[in-house]
This record gives structure tokens, C-alpha cells and sequence, in this order.
């Protein structure tokens, strides 16, 4: 808990610090109505990647997985003619068995998690460029009725002209079942004991490889489901940079948010405010007119750094304050 | 061979060395002559390694003397015994396996051409000297990690040499060699001692000793036990200088009435010794130990029976059901439970809490449709730390920050709530302090009477004597024999162990004494 105290009161700091130094431009609707929108759309790709970094792995495939659904539905929609439910259908399937394959190539074949998506970041990127031949895929004007699920806005009581973005309600519903998951049943504390001491769960009885691939699963899944919503909202996406980087936004955010690469550690909380914190570091950017845009991934960088340095300190004084813990063990 | 000169070659007087809790070493006395070969034997524990670190320069000693010739000589630190010619060759090779064998002779005191360069020309023609000296008919440029491992052992020898060792300690170094590898050794170390190099050897093969020794110098419980001249040396006299010690009063051993069968393993095949075959019972309410040495196969034997490293063969049956044991959890549900050797690595999750680890097991029993039952985790956790008296400020306290006595009560009460029929625990005293260790046994005996079955490995041989209603005793990967309550003793655990049968008709081959206590 006061670990998300601790990220949360650089979350309000930020976001006074942009409101004061751009004259109040952040507060406008608009603004606050994008800003809400993609910070719900990367916390979804932050909540997933948090169980993998959780077991101790990592996924770096999410940006090409947004990629693949992303482009592939509107491919599938509007080149290939496919129904709307077997198209979505198709595209979540694909993204749940990327996962699957994700998590057997790391606990059966016994293959690093970096080294796993990491050709998997390269190969699904390829794959979009090559069954669309590097064209920008978009739903054009049709499909306005289910594009609502990311573009439309929920009114909000007493709030005139300010409507909730539709891809918050899905955060609320992931981030809502990602926590009790987590906290409330057995697999989440299987997950939160393997990624601390993986033999010491197997030893417990925990069947440590399904618990894994689980995760990878969860991760890819959640990928799939924003690369849906993401696409849905922009209506135009490029193969050669839809979702680039986004594997590292999700990473950082879901670091900022307590979650320890060594695994065992995270809260979804946390990691939600980690995304939002992203989000409006690169708002900030945007909006304060000494900042040039082109220095963005400096100071994103630099804040990560500083909030990582930040928790190790506070993390190192709390453990010299306990007498007997001489020997932080390692993994 | 032995020594003549006025003043052995090395001779260390009254060395002591106390670690928390324990004298190490007390008074120990030690001296080896020019072209001796003096081997150290005694129980794991007795003092060996830790003198051996002393001479080495590894560690400091609290108080003594180290002589070379006579003169006395400060060795605060491996360059400095190196300086004065005493090089240690330990038990693991310190090799960096992905360099060539000149690369390693020559580590870290490289030869240099314009003070940056390495002079390889130099490395190969000093290296190919010294490579001969050992026997050894390779090029110094082949990498070290592709030599099989007698070779590596003969390259470390080569690197002793090249720094103009006198005094050449070796650490167990036939443990991971073949029989053919171990005789060339035997010839190098013979060849070593009648250039004149003094050897310290510690091996707990007494055969070996019994072959290579000029004079035998055994240690118990940190002091001079006693020493044995060429003459003298032989199985027996060995061992009875290692063991002969009174088993105390400490064990609340009653003996125990024990019921039907519930675990009868047949040809049991372990990964680990897979042309062995185990078989074996345990019944109802019985506390069965089981001795031998590090290696022979015991951690291994409890792994396969929990599903840890699947048994190759053989059929396991849990109150007369035959049950596939692949995995833990299989183990788990058939009614077994396992505390591991490794507290630390395999017993707890360290970073979690006291309450986390003692339900770590029995979620899955306990779990209503996947949710965590919070009440009866609770519950529980409150009635383990009462039974076992797990003394913790509470029961979110981390477990790594509890004493090692408490962790293993943590490790141990996390398997009795889930009430198993047979306990198998591993060392279940190792690292654990007095108090918490008479607390252990008691709780033993409790399970004991209520029907339980137990399996104890232990390398304390008073752990063995104090505890066991009958000692299963492993060899080299078999349960060479079995001995009942009033044939358990020291002496006839050890011949077992060290792989005598029970009525030794023929005479021993290859000895091992390894590790009673850690």
C-alpha cells in the first residue's frame, strides 16, 4: 500500500506540475477526455505484461501482438470480407495462442522469456507487413457501431458535456477481475510465491510450467484486446508502426508501478497508475511550450529512473531498519 | 620417504579456529616433511576443510602457528601462502573454463610484451613445461572446459606448480573422477612427493588413503584424534579413531509399535544411480533413518518418491495403491509430504510471509472454487505456529527474517496441515540450533504415535543413532543393509556406509567416509 502511496503522489505531483506550466491547457476536456482514453488503453497492455514480470519473465512481443491484431481485423473485416463475431473471434484465438506458444517455448523447451518474445516482437511484425503487403489497414466508415467500444463516451452525472471514454470501462473490467485474480485466489498467490522462489513453489506442489504459461497467456491475451481497441479508435493502422514501443510503455508502467523484474511483486493498482503516470509525462511534454517534443524519450527515460532510484532507496532504508535482515537473499 | 630433516617441511602448531557457536578447530597439530604425502581424515564437520582454509590463506586462524622450514610465516591471504609455496586445490576446480589451458596457468600474472601485450609464445612454452611435469599430453592453447574433468584436475595441478608450490594441498580431488582418471592422479601426486613436494591429502576414500598415505592424521570435533604411521594404516584403525564418541542423552526416542505397510516402494530406478534399484517399506507410526554418505543417493532417493525427479521405473504403493508419482503434486495428494534439504532455495518462498508459507500447500485443498479460503488459512497458520511453537512476532512476519530453527518449523508445519501419511525430511536438523532441534525430534516422536510414518536422511550420525526404530543404510546409490534398533551403531552404520557388507568376508574396496555432520 505505501509503495502505491509512493507512486501515486508522483502521479499528483506530475500532473500539478502540467497543469501549472501549460496555463491550464491539460484541464480542458478534450484533453482530459484523450489522456483518460490512452492511459486506459495502455494500463489494459501494462495490467497484462505485470503477470508475466510478476512470474520473473518478461514479454516483449505486446507492441507486434497490437500489430497483428490490430491490422489483422480490419484486414480480416474489410479485405477478407469475414463477419464481424468470427473476425474478433479470430483475432483474440490468435493472440491467446501466441501466448500459449509464448509459455510452452519458456517452461517446456526451458528457452529465456527475453529471448522468446523477443522473436516474437520481430516475427508477428513481419507477419502483418507481409499478408497486408505494408498497407494501412482502417475500418474506413463502416463498423461505427462497434467502433463505439473505443470511441464513444459514457455520460457522467453532474459532469455537462464531460463523458467517461468507452476504453475506461474496459480498464475498470480488466484491471476489476486482473485484482481479484491476483489477490483473492489461489493462482494469484501460486504466481506471487513461483516468481519469488520458483522451487520453492514446485516443492509446495504448484504446478509451476501451467502457472506460467497462464501468465503468458493473460499477457497476449490483454495485448489482443488492446490492439482491437486501439485500432477501433485510430481507424488507421500502419503495419510498419502500429504498437511500436508499446511493449516498453506497458514495461515501464507496470515497473513504475511496484512491479519488480525479478518477479514476486506488483499490485494491478499500482500498475494502472503507472500507465496513467506515463501517459501524462508524454501529455506534459505536448502541452509545455519549453519542452521540445523531440526530447520526449529523454525525459520519459530520466523520470523512470528516477522513480526506480527512488523506490530501491526508500526499499534499502526500510530493510537496514529491520535488525535481522543481514542477508537479503537474491535470486 | 618420510621425513628426516631437522625441521618438516611445513608444520603448523596449536592452530584454533572458533566460528559463531562453535571451536572449529582447537589446538590442532599438523606437520608434513619434504616428499611426504600425509592424508587428513575425519568426520564432515571435524575440522578439515577449515584447517585446510587456514593454510591456504583463505581464512585467518584465531590462534597458532604455521612454520615452513621451520621459520614461522603469516598466511593472511591466498598470495601470501602461495608466496611461501603452499597451494590448495579444491574440491571444485577454480578454472575459468572458457579460456585455454595457458590462459588459466598464467592467470593474473600474464607474461607481457611492451607492458600490454600478453606473450602468448612465452605462455605456450612455459605452459607445455609445466603440462609435462603433470603428465598431461595437451596443447596449451586447447580450452580447458573441453578436457574431461581428470585433465582439468591435472591442468590445476600444473597451474600449483608453475607458481613453485611446496606444499601442495588437495581437497577431495578424486570426487568427480573415473578409476582411470583417479590412477594417473595417484601417479602424478607420487611423482610430485619424490621431486620433494609435500602433499596434504583429505579424501574421505580411505581406500585411497590406505594406498597413497606415508602417515595419516585424523581429526575429530576440531582436535587431533589421533595419527597413524604406514604400518598402522588401515580400515579399522581409521575409523576408529574418527568415530568413537558417546551418543548424549539428548534423543526422547521410545520405541515405537509400528503398524501395517503404508509406503512399499519396488525396484525404485532413480534418475540419479538408474541401474540401482530401490526397495524398501515403511509402516505405520515407525521413524526410520537413513545414513550414509553425501552422494549415496539418499536426497535423491526422497526426490523420486516426491515426485521431484520421477522415478525411471518401479511401482510406489500408498496403503497398498499403486500411485504414479510424476510430480509433487502427485506425491501430495497419494499423502506424502517433503522437507526439502535446501530450506532456503526449496523449502520457502523467504520473501513472503510467515502465514503465506505455512498455506502455501493446502490452498488448493482448502480453496472454495478457486478464491482463497481467508478464515481457514488464518486458522490454520495460528494452530501450526502454536503446535510447533514457532517463535515469530506474528504471522505476517517474513519468514526471512526468522531464525533457521523457526524457518524449518515454518517448512514443517506447512506439511502437517496437510496431515500426510508419511513424512520424508531431509536433514531435518541441519543449520537448526539445540533448542529448536529437541523441539524437531519431539515433534517426531508425536507424529510418530499418531500413526504417521517417517523418513529421516541425516548425516548426523548421533541424529541416527538417537531417533531411528531401524536405519536404512545407502551405498553408492543402493540400500546396501538395514539395521534394526539394537544392531545401530556407529561402528556398523559406518561399515555400511562405506560400502563393507554387514558380514565382510571379502575386504573393502574403495572407502568413503563423507559428511556425518555439515
Amino acid at each position: 500500500m505505501k509503495k502505491i502511496l509512493g507512486i501515486f503522489g508522483i502521479l499528483a505531483v506530475v500532473i500539478l506540475a502540467t497543469i501549472l506550466l501549460s496555463d491550464g491547457k491539460f484541464l480542458g476536456a478534450y484533453n482530459l477526455k484523450n489522456q483518460l482514453r490512452w492511459t486506459a488503453l495502455f494500463g489494459i497492455l501494462s495490467i497484462g505484461v505485470a503477470f508475466v514480470i510478476i512470474t520473473g519473465g518478461i514479454d516483449l512481443s505486446i507492441g507486434s501482438v497490437v500489430c497483428l491484431v490490430g491490422c489483422g481485423l480490419p484486414w480480416l473485416l474489410t479485405a477478407q470480407k469475414w463477419p464481424l463475431p468470427l473476425a474478433l473471434l479470430t483475432v483474440l484465438t490468435t493472440s491467446l495462442l501466441i501466448g500459449l506458444l509464448h509459455g510452452l517455448l519458456i517452461t517446456k523447451l526451458k528457452l529465456q522469456p527475453f529471448v522468446v518474445t523477443l522473436c516474437g516482437l520481430l516475427m508477428y511484425r513481419g507477419i502483418t507487413r507481409g499478408f497486408t503487403a505494408d498497407q494501412t489497414q482502417g475500418f474506413g466508415s463502416e463498423y461505427k457501431g462497434i467502433r463505439k467500444m473505443a470511441n464513444a463516451e459514457i455520460p457522467l452525472p453532474f459532469l455537462d458535456g464531460f463523458g467517461l471514454p468507452a476504453p475506461c470501462l474496459f480498464l475498470i473490467v480488466v484491471a476489476t477481475v486482473a485484482g481479484i485474480f491476483l489477490n483473492q485466489t489461489i493462482y494469484g498467490r501460486y504466481l506471487l510465491a513461483l516468481g519469488r522462489n520458483e522451487e520453492a513453489a514446485r516443492y509446495s506442489g504448484i504446478n509451476t510450467d501451467k502457472m506460467i504459461t497462464m501468465a503468458y497467456v493473460i499477457c497476449s491475451f490483454t495485448a489482443g484486446l488492446g490492439g482491437i481497441l486501439f485500432v477501433m479508435d485510430v481507424n488507421s493502422a500502419q503495419p510498419s508502426d502500429f504498437g511500436n514501443f508499446y511493449e516498453l510503455y506497458a514495461i515501464a508502467a507496470a515497473v513504475l508501478g511496484g512491479c519488480s523484474l525479478r518477479g514476486g511483486y506488483g499490485t494491478i493498482l499500482g500498475v494502472v497508475i503507472g500507465a496513467a503516470l506515463m501517459r501524462v509525462l508524454q501529455n506534459m511534454i505536448m502541452l509545455v511550450e519549453f519542452i521540445p517534443t523531440h526530447i520526449e524519450f529523454a525525459v520519459i527515460g530520466a523520470v523512470i529512473l528516477f522513480g526506480v532510484i527512488a523506490d530501491e532507496t526508500v526499499k534499502r532504508i526500510a530493510s537496514r531498519r529491520q535488525p535481522s535482515s543481514k542477508h537479503p537473499s537474491q535470486k | 620417504m618420510a621425513n628426516s630433516a631437522q625441521h618438516p617441511l611445513l608444520e603448523v602448531c596449536g592452530v584454533s579456529k572458533r566460528f559463531p557457536g562453535v571451536l572449529a578447530l582447537d589446538q590442532v597439530r599438523l606437520r608434513a616433511g619434504k616428499g611426504e604425502i600425509v592424508a587428513v581424515v575425519g568426520e564432515n564437520g571435524a575440522g578439515k576443510s577449515t584447517l585446510m582454509k587456514i593454510l591456504a590463506g583463505v581464512q585467518p586462524a584465531d590462534a597458532g602457528q604455521i612454520k615452513i622450514d621451520g621459520r614461522e610465516v603469516k598466511v593472511d591471504s591466498v598470495q601470501k601462502a602461495l608466496s611461501q609455496g603452499i597451494a590448495l586445490i579444491h574440491q571444485e576446480l577454480n578454472l575459468a573454463d572458457n579460456l585455454d589451458i595457458g590462459a588459466n596457468l598464467f592467470l593474473g600474472r600474464e607474461p607481457k610484451r611492451w607492458k600490454i601485450f600478453i606473450d602468448k609464445r612465452r605462455i605456450a612454452a612455459e605452459s607445455a613445461r609445466y603440462l609435462k611435469q603433470v603428465g598431461l599430453d595437451a596443447d596449451p592453447s586447447f580450452i580447458v572446459g573441453g578436457l574431461p574433468i581428470g585433465r582439468q584436475q591435472m591442468v590445476e595441478i600444473a597451474k600449483a606448480l608453475s607458481v613453485h608450490a611446496r606444499v601442495l594441498i588437495m581437497d577431495e580431488p578424486t570426487s568427480s573422477l573415473s578409476q582411470r582418471e583417479t590412477e594417473q592422479l595417484f601417479q602424478v601426486i607420487q611423482g610430485l612427493a619424490g621431486k620433494g613436494v609435500a602433499i596434504v591429502y583429505i579424501s574421505h576414500r580411505l581406500g585411497e588413503v590406505r594406498r597413497l598415505a606415508d602417515r595419516v592424521v585424523v581429526l575429530r570435533d576440531g582436535k587431533n584424534a589421533g595419527e597413524l604411521r604406514r604400518s598402522e594404516i588401515n580400515h579399522d584403525n581409521m575409523v576408529q579413531l574418527m568415530v568413537g564418541r558417546e551418543v548424549s542423552q539428548f534423543y526422547p526416542h521410545k520405541p515405537h509399535h509400528a503398524g501395517e505397510p503404508v509406503l512399499e516402494a519396488k525396484e525404485l530406478r532413480t534418475p540419479r544411480h538408474p541401474t540401482k534399484p530401490l526397495s524398501f517399506a515403511l509402516r505405520r507410526g515407525e521413524i526410520v533413518g537413513m545414513a550414509g554418505l553425501v552422494g549415496a543417493g539418499r536426497t535423491e532417493l526422497l526426490q523420486t518418491l516426491f515426485g521431484v525427479t520421477p522415478a525411471l521405473e518401479g511401482i510406489v504403493r500408498i496403503d497398498g495403491a499403486k500411485r504414479r508419482l510424476q510430480k509433487p503434486t502427485d506425491a501430495i495428494q497419494a499423502g506424502l509430504a517433503l522437507v526439502p534439504e535446501d530450506r532456503k532455495q526449496q523449502g520457502l518462498v523467504l520473501e513472503m510471509a510467515v502465514r503465506e508459507n505455512l498455506s502455501l500447500p493446502s490452498l488448493r485443498r482448502d480453496q472454495k472454487k478457486g478464491f482463497l479460503h481467508s478464515a481457514g488459512e488464518r486458522r490454520i497458520c495460528a494452530e501450526m505456529i502454536r503446535q510447533l511453537q514457532v517463535k515469530t512476532p506474528g504471522e505476517e512476519q517474513t519468514v526471512r527474517l526468522l531464525s533457521g530453527g523457526n524457518q524449518q518449523k515454518v517448512v514443517l508445519g506447512k506439511w502437517l496441515a496437510l496431515n500426510p501419511k508419511v513424512l520424508l525430511l531431509d536433514e531435518p536438523t541441519r543449520g537448526v540450533d539445540v533448542g529448536a532441534k529437541a523441539e524437531i525430534y519431539a515433534m517426531m516422536e508425536r507424529l510418530a504415535k499418531t500413526g504417521m510414518a517417517i523418513l529421516f536422511v541425516s548425516s548426523e550420525m548421533e541424529e541416527i543413532l538417537g531417533m531411528s526404530d531401524r536405519a536404512l543404510v545407502m551405498h553408492e546409490g543402493r540400500i546396501i543393509g538395514e539395521l534394526s534398533r539394537s544392531a545401530l551403531s556407529e561402528k556398523n552404520i559406518m561399515r555400511l556406509a562405506t560400502g563393507q557388507e554387514q558380514t565382510s568376508k571379502t575386504p573393502p574396496s574403495e572407502g568413503r567416509i563423507r559428511s556425518w555432520t555439515n
